[in-house]
């Protein structure tokens, strides 16, 4: 058991880091840590193909794809460099980080040829179409209809949460192409152009007054019948083994950005006084203590090759950090009292602190509520009965 | 990436579980509790059939010359069966005399720390007196005291050794609310005392090693606590259904084990950062333990509530637990001591 990590990939930290501080630092320091998903867009896709560029973009990936075929352990240092350089959320993370890998992982060689180069090269950008008004925690109640019409997929429907949509130029849809099928199965996964007639995005507004989330309505939206990862019928599994990626290395580089963020409210708490407050302290050091246990957790997990053992860590990362980060916009509010509700501007627009407390509301809904996590956490790691299914 | 057990370490946490849960039964446990909280057997095969007692110690000076991880392996074993043991005292004092002890000392104690033959324990005090080889003062807490053969006491800054059945000292054994390691007073009226070689060396040593011995021992226990809990819920029906089928049992038990998962994380990653000498080993070992420490207290007493009346009861193990999660959270400095020392690195350091 090692806490580092090897001089092999000390020297790949370098080169990285060397990279992405230089990057941040000239050409791209106008993005350089802006905090959401939303601003800069035009620039943001510069950057993603400056990535591609210097074959940054996808480096988990195999080199034949564009990637550097990195291993586990690079994968992890990049990102935890990416976030430290203070280089921006990667606005096609839905391409590079679910789509590309799903795609690798399910696609025929042509559909491999036909969506990577574009994900790599930072050209199209992708989002989910999962959720839906009557889908939310319960995924598998979709009702988006697939039917086959003249070589192509006719879908009708709507989706919603659909991060980043309105400048998305593709969607996967997890729709149900078999009449009157349940749950899971008859669903089919589908790869579709969002620059079409029948596609209509409409934005959310958020509590933090941002629109990062849309409706996503399908009337008459077509793709080629081929556009779809696995058989007709196999939705389900390729959904569900799409969400397997989500937490994979990303995570450690999410833990920079969580860094940053406690960091920002050190600063604060040392700046206004409240650092001399004892309960503030007590909380600082538990905020200080749960983001460590993250990183160890989370390279518990990683370094974990044996799969076929129930992964503790793996299966309780996603409400530890969600609950982390709410506490912390908790805190952050706590340490800057009244000035946190007073906008820095006569918009409502929200600066990083408090922002972190209106957003983190979201952390435990979204990716599965902390109530959904903690059956799957009952079930899937303690063995405990299941909840019992309703009549529909 | 290598933040993972290797063959050996998990050969070593196999075989530590399966000599606790085969031998530190229940029966034996309450037995030792009736007495002077060390159940002998156990101790003898611990230290001489298994041969773990010197598990940090290096083989030169007659141990296994293992790590901090091993250690925390084995401690997390014997915490799951609430075993009782002078694990800590023996393990502490060990690790004091090799890291600060005289060449004389260690020759004198070690051999006998890691057969078991001698007992140690250790205790602090800050307005003891130190001169001309006798220390006075009032030694209060020293974990399994009363049946010591060896006391390591820290006095201000200094770290002395002194035996128990010289003149001059004094042991009242109390009776504790945690019966599988009672505490005992000790009061010294100008009784021998060695200085060791190096006192800082042997003052960390005494700290590390308890901090990371209580850590091991409530991650162990904490998730003994879920387990045994777990077991019982399935087998218990009230309503028609097993009692562990109602969400509300089921959410307080993945509670449970998502702060036992991050207890885990925590006691190895302080146990690795102390093997490696990283910066980090001071911010993880507060972190562990006050981590730890909340975490079995917590499991501990979710225990008795899932239980429900049985667990209330003397006869069931469930408050030999908590019993044992309560003293390791006033050991060694509370959570709100630990907190408050991670506080003063991250905020009171110059920008």
């Amino acid at each position: 058991m090692k806490l580092g990590f090897s001089a092999e990939d000390e020297a790949f930290r370098a080169e990285c880091a060397g990279w992405l501080q230089a990057q941040m630092a000239g050409p791209f320091a106008d993005i350089r840590g802006i905090p959401n998903l939303c601003d800069e867009i035009p620039r943001r896709k510069e950057w993603e193909q400056q990535l591609a560029a210097d074959r940054w973009s996808c480096i988990g990936w195999p080199a034949a794809w564009g990637g550097r075929d990195a291993t586990l352990a690079q994968q992890v240092i990049f990102a935890e460099e990416y976030a430290r350089a203070g280089a921006p959320n990667r606005i096609n993370h839905i391409g590079v980080e679910l789509a590309g890998p799903t795609i690798l992982a399910f696609g025929s060689e042509a559909q491999k040829a036909q969506y990577l180069p574009d994900i790599v090269a930072g050209r199209k950008i992708w989002c989910q179409g999962y959720s839906e008004p009557g889908a939310g925690s319960d995924l598998a109640n979709v009702k988006t209809k697939a039917r086959l019409e003249d070589g192509d997929w006719v879908v009708d429907g709507q989706k919603v949460w659909t991060s980043l949509a309105h400048y998305s130029d593709m969607i996967f849809v997890v729709a149900r192409s078999e009449e009157g099928s349940k749950g899971p199965k008859g669903l089919s996964f589908l790869l579709m152009d969002m620059d079409q007639p029948g596609v209509e995005v409409r934005p959310i507004r958020q509590i933090n007054g941002e629109a990062e989330f849309n409706e996503t309505f399908l009337t008459e939206a077509r793709c080629p019948a081929d556009a779809m990862l696995g058989a007709a019928g196999d939705g389900w599994k390729v959904a569900m083994a799409l969400l397997a990626f989500e937490r994979g290395v990303s995570t450690l580089g999410q833990q920079m950005q969580f860094r940053n963020e406690l960091d920002a409210v050190i600063a604060a708490a040392r700046t206004n006084g409240k650092a001399a407050d004892p309960i503030i302290r007590q909380r600082i050091a538990q905020a200080e203590i749960g983001l460590r246990l993250m990183r160890y957790g989370a390279l518990r997990m990683l370094s974990n090759t044996d799969l076929s053992d129930i992964d503790g860590a793996a299966l309780t990362y996603k409400i530890q950090w969600a609950k982390w980060r709410r506490d912390l916009g908790e805190l952050a509010m706590d340490v800057l009292g009244q000035e946190a509700e007073i906008a820095a501007s006569n918009h409502y627009e929200w600066g990083v602190l408090p922002n972190i407390y209106l957003y983190s509301r979201s952390d435990t809904i979204y990716g599965g509520t902390n109530q959904i996590q903690r059956n799957l956490i009952a079930e899937r790691g303690l063995g405990m009965p299941r909840e019992p299914r309703g009549i529909s | 990436m290598e933040f993972a057990f290797t063959e050996e370490q998990v050969m070593i946490a196999d075989t530590a579980r399966g000599f606790f849960a085969e031998h530190a039964t229940s029966a034996r446990t309450r037995a030792a509790m009736a007495a002077d909280g060390i159940d002998r057997e156990l101790w003898s095969s611990f230290c001489n059939e298994l041969g773990l007692a010197g598990v940090g110690v290096p083989e030169a000076l007659g141990g296994a010359g293992l790590g901090m991880v091993e250690f925390a392996l084995i401690a997390e074993a014997a915490g799951a069966q609430v075993a009782a043991l002078p694990l800590m005292g023996n393990a502490r004092a060990a690790h004091a005399l090799v890291a600060g002890g005289t060449p004389e000392q260690q020759a004198r104690w070690l051999p006998a720390l890691v057969s078991g033959e001698s007992i140690a324990t250790s205790a602090s005090s800050q307005d003891a007196s130190f001169s001309n080889g006798k220390l006075s003062g009032t030694f209060r807490f020293a974990p399994h005291g009363g049946s010591a053969d060896l006391l390591l006491l820290t006095a201000g800054e200094q770290c002395l050794v002194v035996e128990a059945s010289a003149p001059g000292v004094a042991v009242t054994a109390h009776v504790t609310m945690d019966q599988t390691r009672p505490l005992a007073t000790i009061v010294l009226n100008n009784a021998p005392a060695e200085t060791v070689a190096d006192h800082a060396a042997a003052n960390r040593a005494l700290d590390v090693t308890g901090l990371i011995c209580l850590a091991a021992e409530a991650l162990g226990g904490a998730q003994a606590a879920l387990d045994r809990t777990v077991a019982y819920s399935k087998e218990r029906v009230q309503f028609g259904r097993a009692i562990g089928s109602f969400q509300a049992y089921k959410h307080r038990l993945a509670d449970m084990m998502i702060e036992i998962e991050q207890a885990r994380s925590a006691v190895y990653w302080a146990a690795c950062a102390i093997d490696e000498g990283s910066d980090e080993a001071q911010i993880a070992l507060h972190s562990a333990k006050a981590f730890c420490a909340d975490t079995f207290h917590m499991c501990a007493g979710n225990m008795i509530q899932l239980h429900g009346g049985i667990g209330f009861t003397w006869e069931h193990d469930a408050h030999l637990f908590f019993k044992r999660a309560r003293s390791i959270l006033s050991m060694l400095g509370d959570s709100q001591w630990h907190r408050e020392q991670i506080a003063a690195l991250v905020l009171d350091q110059a920008a």
